[in-house]
């Protein structure tokens, strides 16, 4: 296991990647994720996700299918998206250009206690991704390369995947809406969206 | 599913569903997003919704116990979940590995609160899957067309 001392810091990593985000749908996965996003402030344009691990990729894809004209990222940790891992082969296919996904890595399932998570060893999450098809991925592990991370994440035609690096850290509860159609209401209608 | 303005098709593919497949594939207004399990066509779908675009998911009933979880994610939402499912395990089946999950398909769907529609003449499939369709997109609720192997007939591994 690498040295975790060092790492980005997963709350302001977050903070400052929304404040570049744009006009992206956020699509932020159960768990921490969520908990990271809210706290950085709140959208009509963040889809939340208390539920469904495994599924915040091929919502976001579903989405990014849907609107061709926004961009789209989905949150993730590193749990959650080895979870789902197929879905990377599945938006390698499709390969939408306006997909980006961002795998929080802190080597542990930190929501349930800290237990050791896979790529505390030798899963690599963005050699995966080159496996299913993905061209574009990156592993950020300092704060120098932001720039190039909000390239990836928000401007370069996807889909693009990277994995950041993070320390597992005691933040604050940040918790948003809980009740999925209020949220669900909520995104749609700032899509333009009615009920139907 | 055209007439029902379905823009994407989520599958593991299943014998009885080839014919459909190659028609969406075919068809240069549908999209067909071929998955490595069921689940994640559920959450395609329910992303598409979200953005405003129909999609379902279609699988053979195995597959139904590879999605349980993931139907937390449309329920939570009130989001529309439509499912295609060709049944094994049940009638005329042969092997016998499809018979628990193709006997439990329809208990697990209903424990999960997905309206089944069973189907088992072919001349009701059509009908049945509008409705089926109906519901799921203008009631918000997940539903699920069950395609017996009596219409789509049992495999028979070179026996028949």
């Amino acid at each position: 296991m690498s040295a975790i001392a060092n790492r980005l810091r997963r709350r302001p990593l977050i903070a400052e990647l929304l404040a570049q985000r744009g006009t992206a749908l956020i699509v932020p996965g159960l768990g921490s994720p969520n908990w990271d996003v809210f706290a950085a402030g709140d959208s009509p344009d963040y889809l939340y996700a208390w539920g469904g691990m495994g599924l915040a990729v091929p919502t976001a894809l579903g989405l990014a299918l849907a609107r061709p004209e926004r961009r789209v990222l989905a949150i993730t940790g590193d749990g959650e998206m080895l979870m789902g891992i197929g879905a990377l082969a599945v938006v390698a296919d499709q390969a939408p250009a306006n997909l980006a996904i961002l795998v929080l890595d802190n080597e542990s399932f930190a929501e349930t206690g800290g237990q050791r998570g896979l790529t505390a060893n030798l899963a690599d999450i963005a050699l995966a991704a080159r496996g299913f098809g993905f061209t574009r991925t990156m592993t950020v592990s300092e704060h120098g390369a932001m720039p190039e991370l909000v390239r990836l994440l928000f401007e370069i035609p996807g889909p693009a995947l990277a994995v950041a690096k993070v320390a597992v850290t005691k933040d604050p509860w940040a918790l948003p809406e809980k009740d999925g159609a209020a949220i669900a209401y909520r995104f749609r209608r700032a899509l333009g969206l009615g009920e139907g | 599913m055209k007439a029902r303005n379905i823009s994407a098709v989520c599958t593991v593919p299943d014998g009885g569903l080839s014919l459909l497949l190659e028609l969406v594939a075919a068809d240069a207004a549908m999209r067909l997003v071929t998955l490595t399990t069921e689940a994640e066509g559920i959450g395609i779908a329910t992303g598409c919704w979200l953005g405003g675009a129909r999609a379902m998911t279609a699988m053979q009933s195995s597959g139904v116990g590879n999605s349980l979880n993931a139907l937390s994610l449309p329920a939570a939402f009130r989001a529309p979940c439509l499912l295609l499912v060709t049944m094994r395990g049940q009638w005329g089946e042969f092997n016998s590995w499809q018979v628990p999950m193709g006997q439990a398909v329809r208990p697990a769907l209903e424990a999960m609160d997905v309206k089944c529609f069973p189907v088992e003449r072919a001349a009701e499939v059509g009908e049945t899957f509008a409705a089926a369709a109906d519901l799921a997109f203008m009631s918000r609720v997940s539903a699920a067309v069950l395609v017996s192997q009596r219409v789509i007939g049992a495999k028979g591994f070179g026996r028949q």
